[in-house]
């Protein structure tokens, strides 16, 4: 195995994303919203626009990075919710087990035969589009796999010795929640959370393609490819470019959150060992 | 002994479960002094971890305490609260396990997991509580605890970790330690060095032992007195030195007498070590009579039909059976 290849790439595309969007206001030549220039609509990549300019003249790049700020804010805030969300939940769950975990099991179980896309559309169609409404929508319809290894783990963390020891040294059960069994399962749900954040990003991309996700001319990657649908043909580049985004961004998550998983499986460490 | 510190008194445990109901523990009583190191022996499910766990108020259903007294103190510890219990757990009754390998969590610095105690127990600052922890681990012989308390258990041995186990048990200066088998995990000589280190600490701070042990040796060496459990009977409950120079009940007899002895032969050479023949009767069908019955050489017929009261046999010490000697 030697090299662990998808962490360091993934590691490495992550890097790059996060650096493009908190270095945005430096590194974007042009202003996203302000610096549309009817005269310059539709130009191709060269030296002045990298990758050319959408139907209202605005600089492809320059939206590109700011659109970065939206899908990692949207990624992370909503991938945050969900994991504490599906911790509380899922611990609670297995740590007192009875009627409870019949309770959050069952909902856990519904929230998975619905597809969690449209669960977050019709929030969206309550609340209506913009950052806040994407991250409570996406923040509420994808806790059920974390759940479901928090509640796991715990089945499997409260027989340990620990567990018990901490127990008749008078822990409290929050406390032996809080303190033994929460940092021991901290692994899995890393994963569960990197791997959801690329989730996250595609549906706010998908959302803000159907027009319910960030308002324009505020540039998220989703809208940047709505505006683009049309110029598909003459302008393929403010489609091409969001698009290769979306993907790399997406890529570089999921191979960190299995890079990540592979170094964390200690059977895996063994055999690298 | 007019004011014992634990006293536990006819002592029952049963097993509930889908509407059956058998018996674990019948009749069990005994009582701690303050200071005092009191020894229970008994083979692997006669009943005496499931004792200890009843003591800290920590049986899980199925099990269930029906009947008895646990007095701590003069206080019935099985009507005290859920949370009036907890209170006294780890701060007045302490416990430590037989696997110290995996009694410590594996995440957590062993000086965090020992300040732990002083926080929840007597509301220390962190800070405050670190700065005892190392003091703690001092108490207990580790050397260099200011590095060590910066350990994980993983980068400690054994020993060392059983160490920390007493550490954080002795923290808050409990009335009561239970220790439940604390060396069987350990070879010999850190197993005698552990022993001693209890010992010394629990004798410097007056802090009394309940030492739950299926080694004769290590009781014989740390209590005053014992009592012997079969089947969820206390079968004899004396002073150490009479259970070890005149053993009433015919099962701590078999118990003495299947100790392997050094130097031991007969007359023709080699000589078998004596066993109790028969195995322990599962719980679904103890025996109406005297537990102890089937496998009992000295077994009569009043043996199988009724059960055996407690005889006393002066000398603070009783054994329950027809026919003891």
């Amino acid at each position: 195995m030697g090299l662990r290849l998808n962490l360091v790439i993934g590691g490495v595309l992550c890097v790059l994303i996060i650096a493009a969007a908190v270095l945005a206001p430096w590194l974007a030549h042009y202003n996203p919203i302000m610096d549309a220039d009817l005269m310059n609509a539709e130009l191709p990549p060269d030296g002045q626009f990298w990758f050319g300019t959408d139907s209202q003249g605005r600089d492809v790049f320059s939206r590109i990075l700011y659109g970065a700020q939206v899908s990692l804010t949207v990624g992370i805030g909503s991938q945050l919710i969900n994991t504490i969300i599906g911790l509380i939940f899922g611990i609670s769950a297995g740590y007192f087990g009875g009627w409870w975990d019949d309770l959050v099991s069952g909902l856990t179980n519904l929230m998975l035969s619905i597809p969690s896309l449209i669960f977050a559309l019709a929030i969206m169609a309550v609340l209506g589009p913009g950052l806040p409404s994407l991250l409570i929508a996406l923040g509420l319809t994808n806790w059920s796999w974390t759940c479901r290894i928090a509640r796991s783990s715990t089945l499997s963390l409260k027989s340990q010795g620990y567990v018990q020891a901490a127990k008749t040294l008078g822990y409290g059960d929050a406390r032996i929640m809080a303190t033994q069994i929460l940092p021991n399962m901290i692994g899995p749900v890393l994963v569960i959370a990197t791997l959801g954040m690329g989730d996250a990003i595609l549906s706010e991309a998908a959302l803000s393609y159907l027009g319910l996700g960030i308002r324009p001319p505020q540039p998220s990657w989703g809208n940047m490819l709505t505006d683009a649908r049309e110029l598909i043909v003459i302008a393929p580049w403010a489609a091409i470019f969001p698009g290769v985004a979306i993907f790399l961004t997406v890529l570089g998550l999921n191979l960190f959150g299995d890079g990540l998983r592979d170094w964390l499986d200690p059977h895996m460490r063994t055999r690298r060992a | 002994m007019s004011e014992a510190l634990l006293d536990v008194k006819d002592l029952r445990i049963d097993i509930v479960a889908g509407g059956t109901s058998h018996n674990a523990v019948e009749n069990v009583s005994f009582a701690i002094g303050r200071g005092e190191t009191f020894g229970l022996v008994g083979e692997s499910g006669c009943g005496k971890s499931i004792t200890a766990l009843a003591m800290i108020g920590l049986l899980k259903p199925p099990l269930i305490t029906s009947g008895g007294s646990i007095r701590f103190k003069g206080q019935n510890l099985l009507e005290l609260s859920a949370r009036e219990m907890r209170k006294l757990r780890g701060n007045r009754i302490a416990m430590i396990f037989q696997e110290p390998m995996t009694a410590l969590n594996p995440l957590s610095p062993v000086g965090r997991q020992i300040a732990e105690m002083f926080v929840l127990h007597q509301g220390a600052t962190w800070h405050e509580a670190e700065k005892k922890a190392v003091e703690a681990l001092a108490s207990v012989q580790v050397p260099a605890p200011d590095q060590r308390v910066k350990n994980y258990p993983h980068q400690m041995s054994g020993g060392m970790r059983q160490r920390v186990m007493i550490a954080i048990a002795l923290a808050c200066n409990p009335d009561l330690l239970i220790a439940d088998e604390p060396t069987t995990a350990l070879d010999v000589t850190v197993q005698a060095e552990i022993l001693k280190l209890m010992q010394e600490l629990c004798d410097a701070r007056g802090t009394a032992v309940l030492m739950i042990s299926h080694d004769l040796g290590v009781i014989a060496k740390m209590c005053r007195r014992v009592g012997i459990m079969y089947a969820g009977h206390m079968a004899e409950e004396r002073p150490v030195s009479d259970v070890f120079r005149t053993p009433a009940h015919p099962y701590t007899k078999g118990l003495l007498s299947s100790l392997p002895r050094l130097g031991s032969r007969g007359s023709h050479g080699r000589k078998r070590l004596q066993e109790i023949e028969g195995v322990v009767p599962s719980i679904a069908d103890f025996p109406a009579g005297c537990r102890f019955e089937p496998r009992c050489d000295r077994a009569s017929a009043i043996c199988v039909k009724q059960k055996p009261v407690e005889v006393d046999l002066g000398n603070d010490g009783f054994v329950r059976c027809f026919h003891h000697e």
